[in-house]
């Protein structure tokens, strides 16, 4: 539904020929639409009179768990988008074909999310990630674009080999790729011989844990994040990674759920390593762009704890943590992406000092994403570490909850040091940092900082209408029809 | 004479690590696509084979998704090491003589 809103008018957008400022706008339209279609379709699904459906020969579920990830993914478009637009013009490439890879990729997701069958979350991963090649590599003149933009390709593909040789083990372990068909299967039959199926399982979670970029499937998460065109990086670390969930999370918790003493360990080892790994490079990284690349690997982690658990209230806390973390992640690129200038030049740190002098509520909205994403309370990053791990406790994961806990500490060096660096006061005579160019906030993104600071506080503030969504959005399985 | 269902999967099996391995090893961007390629059509066998021991003929229309999808990311790979040798030609001979090996 709102996929192929999406798609129609991304076709329109590549035919029209309007002014400047447009295409930003439209893709904005876009996505608020495609978003109000979601809450339209939240009403249906959450009556419990009609509830969850699936259409298109079984292959696409409408519940409550996609139409969340409807409305998580078409925030990181819009918001992407409005940072987006003012870059584009400062480096001269304004036109609309990265909007148009920006909605083609969203609808990728968007399928993701909605999937109901392997092949459609492997299709669905491909018009996602194609697109996405491409808008690493969208800068066209510089080199780091063009690397990352390689990189991410050959791992990517690689990647996508192994979900699929594991979608074709489960295949033959199981006779369907449906979701709905391999439950009642695997409900119905108690395997002898589970090799298949188990090999199944690893590869698609390496397949879906590169894409959500959990350790030790990360590697081209630094360089992609550091050389893609910052707006891209905004969207890559925010929708990308949440299809990529959306996918992770249906297929294990809610399709593989019998199979959970199976998973559950993996699950657990993936977890600490991208907890420990993404916070502690984090903290020897000297580029802006690559520590948040870090810390963005350790939220992945954070994430994981709450699948761990494998109940409704990890994957609520789960949810609830991708949610407040795409408003955090757009925030904190949308500042790099002013700061970095002209050319994405700078993203060493000291470019960031005394930022709090020449532009204050910039430092300010940073610094405040910074400690959000720390989890400091008040914000909505401390709620959503908060949750998954109560639910990790809950789920008597004790080491899991520790290790997290830890990581959190350390990770939060890191956003200190950003910090510091920003409201280190430039003493008299300093000539370095006083010739510091002038940061311009256009108000596009200024807009979109805006929302996304509004959200972080205000969820801090008053958690439990969105902590409510999240409970209510778990995924159905609809047992298949005839 | 009929083969054994079993040998299909070793040689999808095989077929596929020989793939992963080359694109771990070769550092040449289009012979690493090529091991890609191998990797996905290593899958499409199994996904035939097991269409055909299962008797369902879902699997083999899986196999047309992936040629579409392989053929896509064909379109957008070679895109990107075209746009990369363009910047630095000095990169094309490199390659050249590597793709002997």
């Amino acid at each position: 539904m709102g996929g192929a809103l999406f798609l129609l008018t991304a076709a329109a957008l590549a035919s029209g020929r309007p002014p400047r400022g447009f295409y930003a706008l439209f893709t904005v339209i876009t996505a608020v639409l495609a978003m109000v279609g979601s809450a339209l379709a939240w009403g249906r699904v959450t009556d419990p009179a009609r509830g969850a459906y699936s259409a298109i020969g079984d292959a696409i579920m409408v519940d409550g768990f996609s139409v969340f990830f409807g409305i998580v993914i078409t925030v990181a478009i819009a918001l992407a988008a409005l940072l987006a637009d003012d870059y584009l013009r400062r480096e001269g490439l304004d036109g609309p074909e990265l909007y148009v890879l920006m909605l083609l990729s969203g609808t990728g997701g968007l399928v993701m999310a909605m999937a109901n069958d392997l092949i459609v979350v492997f299709l669905g991963l491909e018009t996602l990630s194609i697109a996405l090649y491409v808008m690493a590599g969208f800068q066209l003149r510089r080199l780091e674009s063009q690397e990352s933009a390689i990189k991410y390709f050959v791992l990517g593909s690689f990647s996508s080999a192994f979900l699929l040789y594991g979608i074709a083990l489960v295949y033959g372990a199981t006779g369907s790729t449906n979701f709905s068909r391999i439950a009642d299967f695997l409900a119905d039959n108690l395997l002898a011989a589970n090799g298949l199926l188990l090999a199944g399982f690893a590869l698609l979670l390496v397949g879906l844990g590169f894409k959500v970029a959990a350790v030790p499937f990360h590697v081209w998460t630094p360089d992609v994040y550091q050389g893609a065109p910052t707006p891209v990086t905004a969207f890559l670390a925010s929708a990308s990674k949440a299809a990529g969930f959306a996918a992770l999370l249906r297929v294990f918790l809610s399709t593989f759920d019998l199979y959970r003493l199976d998973w559950r360990p993996i699950m657990w080892v993936l977890a600490v390593l991208t907890l420990v790994v993404g916070s502690f490079l984090a903290v020897v990284q000297t580029d802006v762009k690559r520590m948040l690349a870090y810390s963005s690997i350790s939220h992945a982690g954070f994430v994981l704890v709450g699948a761990e658990a494998a109940s409704d209230r990890g994957l609520a806390g789960a949810l609830f943590y991708l949610l407040a973390y795409t408003f955090m992640v757009v925030g904190s690129f949308g500042v790099a992406t002013l700061v970095g200038r002209r050319g994405d030049a700078d993203h060493s740190l000291p470019a960031y000092r005394g930022l709090s002098q020449r532009r204050p509520l910039l430092a300010l909205a940073f610094t405040v994403f910074l400690l959000a994403q720390a989890g400091v309370p008040l914000t909505s990053g401390f709620l959503a570490k908060f949750y998954v791990i109560g639910a990790a406790v809950e789920a008597e994961s004790y080491a899991l909850a520790l290790i997290a806990m830890i990581s959190a500490v350390v990770s939060a060096f890191v956003y200190l040091r950003i910090t510091v660096a920003m409201y280190m006061t430039v003493e008299e005579g300093d000539d370095a940092a006083a010739a510091l160019p002038f940061v311009r906030v256009p108000p596009a993104a200024a807009l979109s900082l805006g929302i996304a600071l509004v959200f972080t506080v205000v969820v801090g503030l008053v958690p439990s209408p969105v902590v409510d969504f999240a409970r209510d959005a778990l995924p159905v399985l609809v047992s298949a029809g005839p | 004479m009929t083969v054994d269902e079993t040998w299909y999967l070793v040689l999808s099996a095989m077929l596929f690590t020989i793939g992963a391995c080359g694109l771990m090893v070769r550092r040449n961007p289009l012979v690493m696509f090529m091991c890609v390629e191998l990797m996905l059509n290593a899958v499409n066998l199994t996904f035939v084979t097991f269409s055909n021991v299962l008797n369902d003929v879902a699997g083999q229309v899986v196999v047309f998704f992936v040629l579409v999808v392989a053929a896509a990311e064909v379109v957008v790979g070679l895109g990107i090491i075209v746009a990369i040798l363009r910047r630095r030609p000095e990169a094309t001979a490199d390659d050249v003589s590597m793709l002997r090996g």
